[in-house]
């Protein structure tokens, strides 16, 4: 985009009505009204950029690549401070994951950032018997440097996980396969019909 | 008319009164040094049977003065409401009692309290006599209203629903003024979702068709005389033929005008006709009559707008209006609906420091604007460029923190609203006596007159600040410092139409009200219904005019021989005139320089040495009494040696009442009025101020006696004072402590 017409988008309400159309829960984000409840009662609020009041002004003007690439919204940490305490009942945690996930549907989300790469673990490790492999998502995580550093990161944690075997909140046997839904293939529909609709929406309204 | 009195005290012995004091020793002291005609006492005098016996010595034995002994004259009012006689109250439970604790160390000071208590009644009631109404009073069933737009038309419609005559005085060619010209309304009923019809078209209907509304168009008032009741006005066409007509009372709801916008060329007006005012947008919308609007440039559609809130408002630039006219962000987000209900592709940026909303439909209005698509910014636009196509609001965005600017056909300014007050005579007069007084030339200001009053006072309402005519914004909205003339509308603060209904709606109310007091001889608020009123000695008048000056409702004119010329219907009764005047020639029948100084000089003095001095407390009975009242009644004590007397007004407290005061020994002084500043509190309004500035000047009386600055102490009391009022008190008494006691005691 050049200036000029980075110039002309300016305050208008062209993003706003992109976000309103592609992003989860966006056509709340004209209701903002700047009070900046939100901005203070976000318990992460200072590793933000730009807290969600900031978020919700970048839209209405217009700044689309500072929005959708900035880590903001990723560093939400779903507490839902903000959604219980905004006067106008805008559902700004839902917002903030719709933005993430616009952005990263559109391939423009910070790459370096480790919650959307979690975020990608965690729904795979899901998907794959409809439950949260535990153990294979800790280990994922400590294994995602490297062989070697995902070992001593393991018996960094070994104590740890001795424990939680003694009190029976881990089994080590889940590494083999692990437990799962009782129906793997009708969640399977369940997830497939989802994703039919998304990009049957995503073809009527376009990207 | 000494000897044609007869007095009798009366003692109640209720609410504990009988078990805490002496009666039979306060009995002694009302008959031995109260010298009444009688004294009576009673288990319960508020009863049926204590009013009763209070009524059949009236009847029976021809009583014309009563002094009662009871409860604070704030408490059971109704039951102590006796026709024809002049009636004194004794606050002894209020007073004393309550103000002190139940203890047997307590005691004696507080029978001390008390005696002195039904001295200061008895006096009191010997130097009062029945209040009866002057004979001045007429009725006129009919109002002037100066002014045909929303609130006049309102308040036409009201006077006449009620029975009342009322006749419009409207300077243009038609009724309706700026509402007329707008295209829609602000919706003043629920859901508050959409721009609604402005009712002008119905409300003149409704005037046209009502034969108790005389209109009269192209028209000014070019004088108006008399009082509430009398009222006279001329009124003159456009073409110089003049009616006269009398009224019981008058409604200016002059309205405002724009503010000229002329003076805001930074913000591109005047160099586009792209960038028009809020008024100037509302007569594009009523041209486009739905359709979509265009600009006055090219006449192109517009495609994209932008409303520049607090233009020339809220702002200490020269030449700018320093407060916020309170409607203008609703009349933005109104006019962005215009915009977005004929298509909802037109991007409406409304740019706004703080978004304002006052009112019933306030946030719903702004959510609904929200809902249709109205952007809302917070930013301050510090400059408009007008381009050859779109036009570049420069501002800088107050949450991204960033200087940027916007592009948009069509600017609209929210410029404020300028009060129709006429001439500010208070201002006027001060910057006359400055510039004489700097030894410069005056040079008058002209403003056009809207009353044209003929009073001593001036021709217009006084103002407050920034224009806006003075009104007891606090607790009397509608109540101004002309009596029976009722300022109603954007001249007495900025609104919009649905408060200027309302207030067109109030005043009518207060006008009636107004015209059948004035029937009746009685006074308008605050002292509703007192029908004494302003007597003076014209032989003992100096002609010095300080009552003339001071009287903060302009009641007092002057005569063809300089003498005050008292306008009973004019007066409020608050005694301001009798605490200037220099001469003490000023009383009224139940309210004088003697019911006031009598009960000073008759408390009994304790010698220097006996270690009780006594603090004087000249309290406002609108505050600092009930403030006093509720403070003895939730238990707050306060000391045995201060003598409370109730005053109309700190306003009406003479001097010489202080002179006399500390000449006859009392060791301090407290004087309890209201807050005198621009958010003053006084009933009055000015009562509190004038005594502030005479009381400055006591100082020095008390060092021609040579006695301490600090015995003498003007506090502002608010009415929930009920723990620093007391405090004040107690206060003195420590302070005479240290500095000694009255040396003056005889």
């Amino acid at each position: 985009m050049s200036t000029n017409t980075a110039m002309v988008e300016k305050y208008r309400n062209n993003f706003l009505k992109e976000v309103e159309t592609n992003v989860e829960e966006g056509e709340w984000v004209k209701m903002c009204m700047q009070c900046g409840v939100c901005a203070g009662s976000c318990p992460l609020g200072n590793a933000w950029e730009h807290p969600p009041q900031e978020i919700f002004m970048m839209i209405r003007a217009g700044k689309r690549e500072d929005v959708l690439t900035s880590d903001s919204m990723w560093m939400c940490t779903s507490c839902y401070s903000c959604i219980v305490r905004c006067p106008r009942e805008l559902p700004i945690t839902h917002i903030m994951h719709g933005l993430a996930h616009y952005a990263k549907r559109l391939g423009i989300q910070p790459k370096n950032n480790p919650t959307q790469w979690f975020s990608e673990v965690f729904w795979n490790n899901m998907m794959r018997k409809g439950r949260v492999n535990e153990l294979r998502l800790g280990l994922s995580l400590y294994f995602r440097n490297g062989f070697l550093s995902g070992i001593r990161e393991s018996l960094k944690n070994a104590g740890l996980g001795r424990n939680l075997m003694k009190a029976k909140r881990m089994s080590p046997m889940e590494f083999f396969g692990g437990h799962g839904v009782k129906d793997a293939s009708g969640l399977q529909k369940i997830i497939n019909k989802a994703q039919e609709l998304e990009a049957a929406r995503i073809e009527r309204h376009g990207k | 008319m000494a000897d044609e009195k007869k007095i009798a005290a009366y003692i109640c012995k209720g609410c504990g009164l009988g078990e805490r004091l002496d009666v039979d020793q306060l009995k002694i002291i009302a008959e031995r040094e109260g010298r009444v005609d009688m004294v009576r006492e009673h288990d319960f005098l508020c009863s049926k049977a204590g009013v009763q016996l209070i009524q059949d010595d009236i009847d029976n034995e021809g009583v014309t003065n009563v002094a009662i002994c009871a409860c604070s004259r704030r408490a059971k009012t109704e039951a102590f409401n006796f026709e024809n006689v002049a009636v004194t109250r004794g606050n002894l439970r209020e007073g004393v009692i309550w103000a002190r604790p139940d203890t047997d160390e307590a005691r004696e000071l507080t029978q001390e309290m008390a005696a002195d208590y039904v001295r200061m009644a008895c006096f009191e009631s010997k130097f009062c006599s029945a209040p009866s109404p002057s004979g001045e009073q007429s009725r006129v069933d009919s109002v002037l209203i100066v002014g045909g737009g929303v609130t006049g038309m309102m308040a036409a419609i009201e006077i006449a629903k009620a029975g009342y005559k009322a006749t419009i005085v409207e300077k243009a060619g038609a009724l309706g003024g700026h509402l007329a010209d707008a295209w829609k309304d602000i919706p003043s009923r629920s859901p508050y979702a959409d721009p609604v019809d402005t009712g002008v078209v119905g409300m003149i209907a409704a005037i046209e068709t009502d034969i108790r509304i005389t209109v009269h168009l192209n028209s000014t008032v070019t004088r108006t005389s008399g009082a509430p009741g009398r009222f006279s006005a001329d009124i003159s066409t456009e073409s110089g033929s003049t009616t006269t007509e009398n009224f019981g009372a008058v409604v200016q709801a002059s309205g405002y005008k724009d503010y000229d916008a002329r003076q805001l060329p930074e913000l591109g007006y005047g160099k586009t006709p792209d960038v028009v005012t809020q008024a100037e947008l509302e007569k594009l919308a009523k041209e486009a009559a739905g359709g979509p609007i265009k600009r006055p440039s090219d006449g192109r559609e517009v495609t994209s707008v932008a409303f520049v809130q607090c233009a020339g408002q809220r702002s200490d630039k020269p030449g700018h209006l320093p407060y916020c006219s309170g409607t203008c962000c609703l009349v933005s987000i109104k006019q962005a609906m215009y915009f977005k209900d004929s298509d909802s592709n037109i991007d409406t940026t409304v740019i706004h420091t703080d978004l304002r909303t006052p009112g019933a439909p306030g946030e719903d209005f702004y959510r609904s604007g929200q809902k249709k698509g109205v952007v809302f910014t917070k930013g301050t636009v510090h400059e408009v460029v007008a381009g050859s196509d779109a036009h570049s609001v420069r501002f800088k965005d107050l949450i991204l923190n960033e200087d940027t600017e916007m592009q948009a056909d069509l600017v609209v300014l929210a410029t404020g609203q300028v009060p129709n007050s006429g001439p500010d005579m208070e201002q006027m007069a001060e910057d006359k006596m400055a510039a004489e007084e700097a030894g410069e030339e005056y040079v008058e200001v002209s403003v056009e007159s809207i009353l044209n009053l003929d009073y001593r006072q001036g021709t217009d309402m006084p103002q407050l600040v920034n224009g806006f005519t003075d009104s007891h914004f606090i607790c009397f909205p509608y109540e101004t410092r002309r009596t029976g003339i009722y300022t109603a509308g954007p001249v007495r603060r900025p609104m919009d139409s649905a408060q200027a209904r309302e207030d067109g709606t109030g005043a009518a109310m207060k006008a009636i009200h107004a015209l059948e007091d004035a029937a009746q001889g009685r006074a308008a608020h605050p002292r509703s219904g007192d029908l004494s009123f302003p007597q003076f000695r014209k032989e003992g008048c100096t002609q010095c005019k300080r009552c003339t000056v001071e009287c903060p409702f302009g009641a007092i004119d002057e005569d063809e021989q300089r003498y005050p010329q008292f306008n009973e219907a004019r007066c409020r009764r608050c005694g301001t005139c009798m605490g200037a005047c220099p001469v003490r020639v000023i009383s009224f029948e139940n309210y004088s320089v003697d019911t006031v100084g009598q009960q000073i000089k008759n408390v009994e003095m304790p010698d220097e040495f006996d270690e009780k001095p006594r603090i004087l407390v000249l309290a406002c009975e609108n505050d600092a009494y009930p403030a006093l009242d509720m403070a003895a009644r939730n238990g707050n004590h306060y000391s045995e040696f201060a003598r409370v007397i109730p005053v109309r007004c700190l306003g009406s407290v003479n001097t010489i009442w202080i002179t006399d005061a500390l000449n006859s020994g009392y060791d301090g002084i407290v004087l309890m009025g209201c807050r005198k500043d621009d958010d003053y509190q006084c009933h009055f309004v000015r009562g509190s101020r004038l005594a502030s500035i005479r009381m400055s000047k006591v100082d020095d009386t008390l060092s021609q006696l040579n006695l301490e600055p600090e015995r003498v102490a003007t506090h502002e009391v608010a009415i929930t004072d009920v723990e620093r009022a007391p405090q004040l008190i107690n206060d003195m008494v420590e302070t005479v402590a240290k500095v000694g006691m009255n040396p003056f005691k005889f």
